[in-house]
């Protein structure tokens, strides 16, 4: 088997795949936000936890503590994402830039990174899914100096969920990625 | 214990009707408003027959056990209306020699099920001889019958294959009944759900469980020709599509991939298994061939590509992609040529599975927060949903394409408490919504095609 040639191949149609995702992102936006804003209006009608989501949440990405822990002292150990999204936001860059520096600095450590979707997709395209964004929180590791065969990563899909809840706020804190010690 | 699933039936008298039409028909294709009314009459065994199998299997009466997993198949098909034992005014022996036809037609039953259990002694083994005969009440005669003889055991098997050629001989279609179904049985936490393979017949009878739950197991499917399964399991924290026989319990990886496998499925031969693999942040359809050892790639696109699922001739291939921008169906040549979008319609389609008779394809369907279980033509075209819930997901169709099998997840409440998953199943029709019993939660049915002899 030619699997140089294969992994040639599939490393230009990440490349290409990356580029297209960037571009098709901002379609798939409009669906997300769509079906965010429809349960976000039921929420409202039910009480007024609106003001206390809108702190947790921005668009439908977690941007709270709760569930965080620390791949090192200061350095939290997971990024959220959008419903069907890959993207890192500013803050997920930002996480993963500390967790990149603590890496460059402790250059024996090896992690795996753990990629999660919540329970509102089916379970074959949530292992996709967890993979995907597994994938795009590695990427910006070696970006910022993390050399990748320190890097694996691990889809669990929605299989692993850290909030039992069925409910937007806790969907939210399911869609990440989390950055794990491995040795 | 395995070796139970080796079965061994002989045939060795086989009632022929003298005429091989009947009065009584049912048309299945409708939704059924108008069960057929059936009596299964208990059945009977000599005293000797009755203590010897009561000394084998410890069941008092075998013949009404073996009548009530044929009232209880026919019953949950929606289309029988079982009566009541209480009202037969015949004794089971004497109506399975020649029913005396008024004393049915008066209770109202249009069809009877009469038989006999004998025990035997072959090389010196103990065996049960089961007789069964189907009768035409109004019509007035026999329309059908056989009888087999097995080890004791499988006595619940005889009442499936009874079951199935009853359900052949009124509907015109094969039946389902002596089946199993393999699913993920599930147990502990939301958060830390522990996952083991189980099969079960398909009534729900003789639950076994593969594996011990030591590692994450996913998505179990039958290969239609044989007791090979496929699965997705997390052993060593590798995620890997796996081959299991059932019989044996031997189970190996399948192929050498660079990255997470998973969405496996047989080809209809059995020979083939197509499935996803994931690498660098993307998906692509492979298929390897389990006898040649070949794998080859068969989607190349930046989108997420799987959940491929087989045409019953093989030549097509349907499975979801995101390359529109969100889960969609599509459907291509199985050498992963003319790649075809199906799925038009409002929202998000996934899951596709192609029906054993090859005109339908169910799928998963995601829509303004609901989520949906549905059919199409193998164009896209003819959209029908069947069920809707919060959550629910993975059609697996019934060996004759007339039923649906599914996994539905509970919603929680306001604390994270009350998550179950359960199997249902529903007819092709949208009528007859079931839940399927299963010892412990369940997810991911695959049901099998029906077992030889």
């Amino acid at each position: 088997m030619n699997l140089s040639k294969i992994l040639k191949n599939a490393f230009l149609i990440v490349i290409f795949g990356l580029i297209v995702t960037a571009c098709a992102t901002k379609k798939s936006v409009k669906t997300t936000t769509e079906s965010s804003s429809t349960t976000k209006a039921e929420e409202t009608q039910k009480a007024d936890p609106i003001e206390k989501l809108d702190a947790l949440m921005q668009g439908d990405v977690y941007i709270g503590s709760d569930t965080v822990g620390e791949l090192a002292s200061g350095v939290p150990d997971r990024v959220f994402f959008a419903t069907n999204e890959t993207i890192l936001t500013t803050a997920s860059r930002e996480t993963l830039r500390k967790q990149a520096a603590w890496l460059r600095q402790n250059s024996d450590v090896t992690v795996v990174v753990e990629g999660h979707a919540d329970e509102r997709g089916t379970r074959e395209y949530n292992l996709a899914l967890g993979e995907r964004r597994a994938n795009a929180a590695k990427d910006y590791l070696m970006t910022y100096g993390v050399s990748s065969d320190r890097i694996k990563v691990l889809s669990y899909g929605k299989e692993r969920p850290v909030d039992s809840g069925s409910n937007p706020l806790s969907w939210s804190k399911n869609r990440r990625s989390v950055t794990v010690k491995a040795n | 214990m395995r070796n139970k699933f080796v079965l061994l039936f002989i045939f060795f008298l086989i009632l022929k009707p003298s005429i091989s039409y009947s009065l009584v028909e049912i048309d299945i294709t409708r939704g059924n408003l108008d069960p057929l009314p059936i009596s299964v009459s208990p059945f009977f065994s000599d005293e000797i027959s009755k203590e010897i199998i009561k000394k084998n299997l410890e069941i008092d009466n075998l013949g009404l056990e073996i009548s009530k997993v044929i009232e209880n198949n026919l019953r949950k098909t929606g289309l029988f209306d079982t009566l009541d034992k209480e009202s037969f005014l015949q004794k089971p022996d004497i109506a399975h020699l020649k029913p005396r036809f008024e004393d049915w037609v008066l209770i109202k039953s249009q069809v009877l099920i009469t038989g006999k259990v004998t025990s035997k002694i072959i090389n010196e083994k103990d065996y049960i001889r089961i007789e069964f005969k189907l009768w035409d009440v109004l019509g007035a005669k026999m329309v059908d019958g056989f009888s087999l003889t097995t080890v004791p055991t499988n006595w619940r098997r005889v009442g499936h294959k009874i079951s199935d050629k009853v359900y052949e001989r009124l509907t015109g279609e094969s039946g389902y009944f002596d089946t199993r179904i393999i699913y993920v049985s599930e147990e502990g936490p939301k958060t830390q759900r522990v996952k083991k393979l189980a099969i079960m017949d398909q009534d729900g009878f003789n639950t076994k469980y593969l594996t011990l739950g030591n590692e994450l197991v996913l998505t179990p499917r039958f290969n239609p020709t044989n007791q090979m399964v496929t699965y997705l399991s997390y052993f060593r924290n590798m995620p890997r599509v796996y081959l299991l026989n059932i019989e044996t319990g031997k189970q190996e990886v399948v192929g050498d991939f660079p990255g997470m496998t998973f969405a496996p499925r047989f080809s209809p031969d059995g020979k083939k298994i197509i499935m996803s693999l994931a690498k660098d942040g993307n998906s692509e359809i492979w298929v390897r061939n389990l006898e040649t050892n070949i794998q080859e790639k068969l989607t190349d696109h930046p989108s997420i590509d799987t959940s491929p699922s087989y045409s019953p001739d093989g030549k097509y291939i349907t499975f979801n992609s995101d390359r529109s921008g969100y889960q969609q169906i599509y459907v291509m040549r199985s050498d992963g040529s003319k790649v075809k979008r199906i799925s038009f319609g409002k929202g998000i389609y996934g899951t596709p599975v192609w029906s054993p008779r090859g005109d339908l394809i169910a799928f998963t369907k995601l829509h303004k927060g609901k989520f949906f279980i549905g059919v199409m033509r193998t164009d896209g075209s003819g959209e029908r949903l069947l069920t809707e819930n919060f959550y629910q997901e993975a059609p697996s169709w019934s060996p004759n394409g007339r039923i649906i099998i599914f996994y539905r997840e509970t919603k929680t409440d306001d604390k994270g408490q009350g998550f179950s998953a359960k199997l249902w199943s529903i007819d092709l029709t949208g009528y007859n919504e079931r839940l399927v019993k299963t010892e412990t939660d369940a997810s991911d049915p695959s049901w099998s095609s029906l077992l030889g002899n």
